[in-house]
C-alpha cells in the first residue's frame, strides 16, 4: 500500500472516529450530578451482602464474571510473555554480570521498605472487601515490593529468595482457583459465582462471603503474575545475550 | 472539589503531552511513571481510589520498569 492511500484511509477512519467520539461526548450525562441509578442500585446489593468497599461487590460478586475474564487475560499475557522471551536458538545464557556500585542510601531504603511494601500488598488483599483495593492492587503492590530486594541487594540475591516454580504454579493455582470456585458455586446454586458462603457481620475482616475469597485467589495470580512476568524481564537483561558468531 | 479536578485535568493533559514529546524511549519510561502518578491523583480527586491504586501499581512502577529493561536490552545488542 503506497503513503497517500495509507494516508487517506488513516484520515478518514480518525476523522470518522473523531466525529463519532465528539457526537458521543454531547450525549453523555453531565459531569457529576445526583441522578445514578447505577449506583442506586449496586450500593444497596454490596450492603446486603456484608461488602462495605462496593467496588470489590462489583468486581468479585455482582459482575464475578467480568473479574474472570480479566484475569484470564493477565494469565494469558504472562503465558505469551513467557513463550516470546525464552532464549532463543541463536542466544545463551550467561552468568550474570556482577557490577556497579550501590549506594549505601539506596541500600538503606531498600532493605527498610521491602517488608513494609510487601506487608501493605499483603493487608490490601485481605482488606479487599472494606477499603479501598483488592487482589489485584495488592498483588502488584507484592510482585514489585520483592524487587526491592534487586534494587537493594542483588540479582543473585533476588534469585536465591525467588523461586520461579513457585510463582509460575502460584499463576495457574489463583487463575484455576476463581474458575473452579465458580464452577462449584453454579452447581450449588444455579447461578455462576454467586456469592453462598456465609457472609459475616457488615465491616468484619472474616465477612462478605466469596468476595473475601476471590479477592486472595487474584492476590495470589496477579503477585505471582508480576514476579514472573518482571523475571522474564530481568533474565533477558543481565543473563541472556547473542551467542558468539550467531547470523543476527 | 471542582477546583481541585480541574487543575487535576489540566495536570494530566499537560503530563500526556510530554510524555508524547519525549524522543527518547528511556526518557520516556520516566515522564510516563510522572504521568502515571498525576493520573492516579486525578483518579483520587474523583472519588475512585481503586482505580487509583492500581493505576500506581501497573502505570507507574511494571509499564515504565518493563520499558526500561527493553531499551537496555535492544540498544546492548545493536
Amino acid at each position: 500500500m503506497s503513503r497517500p492511500v495509507r494516508l487517506a484511509m488513516f484520515g478518514l477512519a480518525g476523522g470518522v472516529t473523531a466525529v463519532l467520539l465528539v457526537l458521543a461526548a454531547f450525549a453523555l450525562p453531565g459531569f457529576g450530578g445526583s441522578r445514578h441509578p447505577y449506583r442506586d442500585a449496586a450500593v444497596p446489593a454490596a450492603v446486603r451482602h456484608a461488602t462495605p468497599n462496593v467496588i470489590s461487590s462489583i468486581n468479585f460478586d455482582l459482575r464475578g464474571l467480568d473479574t474472570l475474564g480479566e484475569e484470564t487475560i493477565l494469565l494469558a499475557s504472562v503465558v505469551g510473555v513467557v513463550v516470546l522471551l525464552r532464549p532463543a536458538a541463536d542466544e545463551r545464557v550467561r552468568e550474570p554480570r556482577i557490577g556497579g556500585r550501590l549506594l549505601d542510601g539506596t541500600r538503606l531504603f531498600g532493605y527498610l521498605f521491602l517488608p513494609i511494601t510487601t506487608t501493605i500488598g499483603l493487608l490490601t488483599v485481605a482488606h479487599g472487601a472494606l477499603t479501598p483495593g483488592g487482589g489485584f492492587q495488592g498483588g502488584v503492590v507484592i510482585g514489585t515490593g520483592l524487587h526491592l530486594l534487586y534494587v537493594a541487594g542483588s540479582y543473585r540475591a533476588l534469585k536465591r529468595v525467588r523461586h520461579l516454580e513457585v510463582f509460575e504454579y502460584g499463576e495457574a493455582l489463583g487463575a484455576g482457583a476463581f474458575a473452579c470456585f465458580g464452577v462449584a458455586t453454579g452447581l450449588v446454586s444455579g447461578a455462576f459465582l454467586a456469592n453462598v458462603l456465609p457472609l459475616g457481620s457488615f465491616g468484619d475482616l472474616f465477612s462478605s462471603g466469596s468476595v473475601l475469597l476471590l479477592n486472595c485467589s487474584v492476590g495470589i495470580e496477579v503477585a505471582s503474575g508480576v514476579m514472573v512476568l518482571l523475571a522474564q524481564f530481568l533474565a533477558q537483561d543481565i543473563e541472556v545475550e547473542q551467542a558468539e558468531g550467531a547470523k543476527r | 472539589m471542582t477546583v481541585v479536578i480541574a487543575v487535576m485535568f489540566t495536570l494530566v493533559a499537560a503530563g500526556a503531552v510530554v510524555v508524547v514529546m519525549t524522543d527518547d524511549p528511556a526518557r520516556q519510561a520516566v515522564t510516563l511513571s510522572v504521568f502515571g502518578v498525576l493520573l492516579a491523583l486525578l483518579f483520587l480527586s474523583v472519588s475512585a481510589p481503586d482505580v487509583a491504586l492500581s493505576q500506581i501499581g501497573v502505570g507507574t512502577a511494571i509499564v515504565p520498569l518493563m520499558v526500561m529493561l527493553t531499551v537496555r536490552k535492544t540498544r546492548r545488542r545493536r
